[in-house]
């Protein structure tokens, strides 16, 4: 099968690989580029491990090809620190309320949490467990996520995070 | 001189971030940034990949595999057979368990998805395309999937290689289906106790199968240099130095020429504890080609043929008085084990430490007898935070004193405490063997009672149950409840080993010139964040902040020799090592602070990071201090440096316990339910990061939610696994997942140098029995007794219409 | 997990897509938003030796206000269905099924010409379309013509639609203003398709139910118009009797397949319940 080459714009840069119309998306970006913080976790498109972003929507890139996204923006977990290294409020947020523990889900989570967060700065809690409906974790139970999630949305608004009483 | 007043004591315990404290996490730097190492993020130059063609059949005889077409595809290096692996003897491999296995189908196949041939390409998209070319050529047999069938007269020969044994590797076999017997307790007096009862139970209370489904699958990547004859292989590996030692026994390589490697894990539970033919299949590849090879299973694959978890049968008998008090104890359990008997269990525990079956309460007698089966699904069954088939049993009791509970007419929670081991019985011995460390069952449950309002919560049922007579309302209230008590830390060498090996835990630890240090350990983190936890023990031992101890575990040419991280006994037993090494280490740094102060060792105390003189204060010796001063100011005879290493056996198990109570809504007309709270207090003993532990209860209650509410890894009668995609699968996303409350008190083990006790899989264990109990805590009122698990909506529906609750 | 191979065409508008899928042979495919294709590809099920890309043809996207009726160009996504002011205006029933539509990243590539063109009997637009009486606007190589959505739907994965024709636009008459509206699904999470579903809508007029139809997702090899069930409650108040005629008749309509939602039986049972409850929050919402 003959290889076609593939561009697209990752994380800021001008990215190009060679493959096959058949390569996914999901293995573009982990293959070609050797951006492994997405990861694959299931072979149905329910888990969400392999969340990023591409032109502005939140994708499951392991059911995308990635000739499907040429000339697109793209922006994966390797792109969401600043170029200084500084963290993001979500990356913050995650290691504050301890919303990870394996780190297999972590990525595509704090992907889709990136977005969730652009459509809605201040989400309720009900508003963000449908937000993450897309990405299962094994680990966590998702109550510390959710936690990860508002303090982030309150870092971003200017606001300190305070823990609702139990 | 500086004028600011010294710190105080608590101000420099509060800067170790030792045990206790809520210390952030060291892993999560590189896991929010995507910078995590798993195994499929290893790429290595000339790297092959490896994939399978798998049986179409449950139960068939292999008349032909040709591997031509497959051969023929360009990018395709090698397509191995059994009969490729019979040459390096490696066709079978030994099992866990004492039983053999087969790597690639021989002559036979006995499950569905079992693996038949194993193709080596130059990249996993070829090996997906010629893995479809290979074609076998089948003659379908009749295939067993009921346990309860498998020992018939009649019933099919599963295990053609060893039918003519009439001995397994656990006693005497009954059936050529049969695997063991495994007999506890006083058969004789238990029985007496039944035929004498004023009251008794039975009840056939089934465990489904289910699988414990980390995140990321299996996988590994292997690599032999066919120059040095080294054989490195990373892996997503529970227990490394195991497989290292296994390895070596089957492969033509000597141990110490054999390095595994486990990097990150994207999540264990009990999956990535045993070998799989996936790890011996890439590991024949590399040594056949002279390159790496890397396999990395799909979903389906590892949800259809890796670990499964449970499938226990479990038919239990409680004996007591009109007034409800336990006289006896009597289970019978049918073990399903697949066509492969490939338990993770200590060896001598063909059923795990499932004798704990008498829980929290005090049974003057008790038997357990376990008969294992073969059948036509896919190895494994010890997995999924069981502890080692405590799940399975907890379920049982819980659910059996409900059920007796119910008979009785007393409140569920009431029966339970005029029954429970009290405080003063402790060390307790148990009519089935056990000796329970420590426990304090009555505060427990009376701290969870008193913060749910138990006693208002029954009322409301009551009214609740009254108005859905009147017509008023279509929903149920149940109220469920679970008191657990568990075994972990596997364990003592008089009675765990695995293959032989004992189950002890090491540690080492080494602090460096300017006061900083490394420790390895022989337990390997999938997410228990071992990073923080371990590094918090050693703070609060010797002074030196966490944050200045790197902790590694998983690489086995530099950890200590350890057993892995399962069955919660991580804690309990590696936790005691780190404490036993770093004592080692304290008690030289006094020797050396005595020597330096001048004074016998006698005459210093320890003061959270230093050695000071006794009545004398401002003579101290700080650990920072004295790590380098071992570097070049030791005294005479004593060897300079600063290191330990421990080597840990424990001398019991641990007993964690808890008591969950849940609240639940049903809607009667279709069957959804929906949690209204769920409270969980766990007694893990000392609590090393209430952080860590508030979040393995979070995600063990989620995991006993899932399998109790919906999950389960069926068989149609023609041996086809339903189930095994997360199509199915039942995973509960953000929106379904309850919301947990967790709580606890604490009550240390007394043979434990830190008294901590273990808590992963604690949450599995208690809160599966707790929402069962829930569910049929709902339907007692129209004469209910029992409702088997998974608790989906459907099944739910179809009790409620059995019931005769739909009009 | 991994697709077999193809080629990949791009057309960039509607024209050249018909008549790329013209040249092509019998096993090319169209793919819209991929998130049913794609998982089928990955699992082998499907193995198309040509995808022709509907991405690039701009005039498929959009929704647009046309005299009496909704125009949908079938390459809008699930979220645009639920962003779209125009749907939430107009049909707002629409806006109720997206969100109950798999997950957040399947929304924002999903489209609804890929919910309703290939007859999966678990999709949930295609009964949808049927109850709001849609016609669908087929291209092919002889021009154009149109199909009512109630006469679209053959059998399992069997369309009206014949080979080479291209969906596109869904056309949705609109429901007068005060109309009462429901969809119903019941699903094990998050992302399952219905163990069974009904959408609602109906017309109120002096109190009574005046029009209604029913449409019922996944409870048969086809979507269903629940006819009967409409019929038992229109003229009424929605008493409790009609209700309950309205149910039963329902799950009489239904023959779906037992799987690891539940048995065929509780399935039908279920598609009764979806409908008395859809019908009782569309008649709360209608206004008179």
């Amino acid at each position: 099968m003959s290889l076609t080459n593939v561009s697209m714009t990752v994380n800021g840069k001008a990215m190009s690989a060679a493959v096959e119309p058949r390569t996914l998306l999901i293995h573009y970006l982990r293959e070609n580029l050797g951006l492994t913080g997405s990861h694959i976790g299931c072979d149905t498109s329910h888990c969400g491990a392999c969340t990023v972003d591409v032109d502005g929507r939140s994708v499951k890139s392991c059911t995308m090809f990635a000739v499907q996204a040429a000339g697109a923006t793209v922006l994966t977990i390797e792109g969401m620190a600043g170029a200084d290294g500084k963290l993001s409020a979500l990356q913050e947020g995650f290691r504050e309320m301890h919303g990870l523990q394996c780190g297999y889900c972590t990525p595509g989570m704090i992907m889709r949490a990136y977005r969730l967060l652009q459509e809605n700065p201040n989400p309720s809690e009900s508003e963000i467990r449908i937000g993450i409906s897309g990405n299962l974790c094994r680990c966590t139970g998702y109550q510390n996520i959710v936690k990860a999630i508002q303090y982030a949305a309150a870092k971003m608004a200017g606001l300190e995070f305070k823990e609702a009483a139990e | 001189m500086n004028d600011a007043p010294l710190p105080t004591s608590l101000e420099r315990a509060e800067k170790l971030q030792g045990m206790g404290c809520k210390r952030k996490r060291v892993e999560d730097v590189r896991f929010t940034q995507g910078k995590g190492n798993y195994v499929d993020d290893i790429k290595l130059p000339g790297m092959l990949h490896g994939d399978f063609h798998r049986s179409s059949h449950a139960h068939a005889r292999i008349v032909k595999v040709d591997t031509s077409k497959a051969k023929a595809v360009p990018g395709v290096l090698a397509v191995l057979t059994a009969e490729d692996l019979k040459g390096v003897n490696l066709a079978w491999m030994p099992t866990l368990a004492g039983d053999v296995q087969m790597v690639l189908a021989d002559g036979k196949v006995l499950f569905q998805n079992q693996e038949i041939a194993f193709v080596v390409a130059t990249d996993r998209y070829i090996a997906a395309d010629a893995a479809d070319l290979v074609e076998v050529e089948y003659e379908a047999l009749p295939v067993v999937v009921d346990p309860f069938k498998a020992m018939a007269p009649d019933a099919p020969i599963l295990r053609e290689d060893i039918k003519d044994k009439k001995d397994g590797a656990h006693g005497p076999r009954k059936h050529p289906n049969h695997i063991f017997n495994w007999q506890v307790g006083d058969k004789e007096m238990t029985d007496a106790a039944f035929a004498k009862a004023e009251v008794a139970t039975k009840d056939l209370l089934s465990y489904q199968r289910v699988h414990p489904c980390p995140l990321e699958t299996c996988q590994c990547v292997v690599s032999f240099n066919k120059i040095t004859g080294d054989l490195t292989i990373y892996g997503t590996f529970q227990a490394p130095h195991v497989i290292r030692t296994v390895v070596s026994l089957i492969a033509p390589v000597p141990e110490h020429k054999i390095h595994v490697i486990s990097p990150d894990i994207g999540g264990g539970f009990g999956n990535k504890v045993g070998a799989y033919p996936g790890y011996i299949c890439a590991a024949v590849a590399s040594i056949v080609t002279g390159l790496p090879v890397k396999w990395v299973e799909d979903r389906i694959e590892n949800l259809s043929t890796t670990s499964f978890a449970r499938d226990y049968h479990m038919t239990t008998e409680i004996a007591a008085t009109r007034e409800g008090r336990v006289t006896g104890l009597r289970v019978h359990i049918l073990a399903d084990h697949g066509a492969f008997d490939a338990c993770a269990d200590p060896s001598k525990w063909p059923a795990g430490f499932s004798n704990i079956v008498t829980g929290s309460y005090d049974f003057p007698v008790a038997h357990l007898s376990v008969d294992g089966v073969y059948s036509n699904k896919a190895p494994g069954g010890v997995a999924y935070r069981c502890s080692f088939r405590v799940t399975e049993v907890a379920y049982a009791i819980e659910r059996a004193m409900d059920i007796m509970a119910q008979k009785l007419g007393m409140d569920p929670v009431d029966f339970r405490m005029k029954n429970f081991i009290k405080r003063e019985q402790f060390p307790y011995h148990s009519a089935l063997g056990w000796e329970y460390d420590s426990g304090d069952y009555h505060t427990a449950m009376q701290k969870a009672l008193h913060t749910t309002g138990y006693r208002k919560l029954r009322e409301e049922q009551k009214a609740k149950q009254e108005a859905f007579r009147r017509g008023e309302t279509r929903e149920l209230m149940g109220i469920g409840v679970s008191f657990f008590t568990e075994i972990v830390g596997a364990g003592p060498s008089k009675n765990c080993d695995i293959l032989g090996i004992a189950m002890f835990d090491s540690c080492e630890i080494r602090i460096h010139p300017t006061g900083k240090g490394i420790a390895r350990m022989g337990t390997k983190s999938q997410g228990q964040g071992h990073e923080t936890t371990w590094a918090q023990i050693i703070a609060s031992e010797i002074g030196i902040a966490a944050d200045d101890i790197a902790v590694e575990e998983g690489n086995t040419d530099t950890a200590p020799y350890g057993l892995g991280t399962y069955g919660s006994r991580s804690t309990p037993v590696a936790g005691a090592a780190i404490a036993m090494a770093a004592r080692k280490i304290k008690a030289k740094a006094q020797m050396i602070a005595a020597f330096m102060l001048e004074v016998h060792e006698d005459d210093l105390e320890w003061d959270v990071d230093r050695f000071r003189v006794k009545g004398n204060p401002e003579k101290f010796q700080t650990m920072t201090a004295l790590a380098w001063a071992a570097y070049h100011q030791v005294p005479p005879g004593m060897e300079p440096g600063l290191e330990a290493v421990s080597y840990y056996d424990p001398p019991n198990m641990t007993y964690p316990f808890g008591a969950y109570i849940c609240v639940m809504d049903i809607d009667v007309d279709t069957g959804v339910h929906k949690v209204r709270r769920f409270y969980a207090l766990d007694d893990c003993g000392t609590r090393i990061n209430p952080m860590i532990i508030e979040g393995q209860v979070h995600g063990g209650c989620t995991e006993g939610y899932a399998i109790a509410m919906g999950q389960e890894i069926a068989y149609d009668s023609d041996g086809n696994v339903k189930g095994a995609s997360f199509m199915d699968y039942f995973l509960p996303t953000a929106v379904e997942t309850p919301h947990w409350e967790s709580d606890y008190t604490v009550t240390p083990s007394p043979h434990h140098p830190i008294g901590a006790k273990g808590v992963g899989e604690s949450p599995n264990v208690g809160s599966v029995p707790c929402f069962a109990n829930a569910v049929n805590d709902a339907f007692k009122f129209a004469g209910s007794t029992h409702i088997p698990m998974p608790h989906d909506a459907y099944r739910i529906w179809q009790a409620a219409e059995n019931l005769g609750l739909h009009g | 997990m991994i697709p077999g191979s193809f080629e990949y065409h791009r057309p960039a508008s509607l024209s050249d897509a018909v008549a790329l899928l013209g040249r092509l042979d019998s096993d090319a495919r169209l793919i819209a938003g991929g998130h049913s294709l794609i998982p089928m590809m990955k699992l082998r099920l499907a193995m198309p030796t040509h995808l022709v890309d509907l991405a690039g043809v701009a005039e498929l996207k959009g929704v647009r206000l046309e005299g009496g009726d909704i125009v949908i160009g079938p390459m809008t996504t699930q979220h645009d269905i639920v962003a779209s002011g125009l749907i939430a205006e107009h049909v707002p029933i629409l806006r109720e099924t997206a969100e109950v539509i798999a997950d957040p990243q399947v929304r924002y590539v999903g489209t609804i010409g890929g919910n309703v063109a290939n007859g999966d009997p678990g999709n949930d637009m295609p009964a949808l379309m049927m109850a709001l009486g849609a016609t669908y606007v087929l291209r092919g190589p002889d021009g154009e013509r149109r199909v009512a959505a109630r006469d679209y739907y053959l059998g399992l994965y069997e369309t009206a639609a014949r080979p080479g024709e291209v969906l596109a636009a869904i056309r949705v008459p609109r429901p007068p203003p005060g109309h009462g509206f429901a969809y119903e699904k019941l699903k094990r999470k998050v992302g399952d398709y219905a163990t069974a579903a009904a959408a609602v809508i109906l017309t109120v007029s002096s109190g009574r139910i005046a029009t209604c139809a029913i449409g019922l997702t996944n409870v048969a090899q086809t979507p269903l118009l629940a006819n009967d069930a409409a019929a038992a409650v229109i003229g009424s108040a929605l008493d409790k009797p009609a209700l309950a005629r309205a149910s039963a008749a329902a799950t009489a309509a239904a023959s779906p397949a037992e799987d690891g939602r539940g048995s065929a039986e509780y399935r039908a049972r279920m598609a009764g319940v979806m409908t008395a409850r859809a019908l009782g929050r569309a008649f709360a919402r209608a206004r008179s």
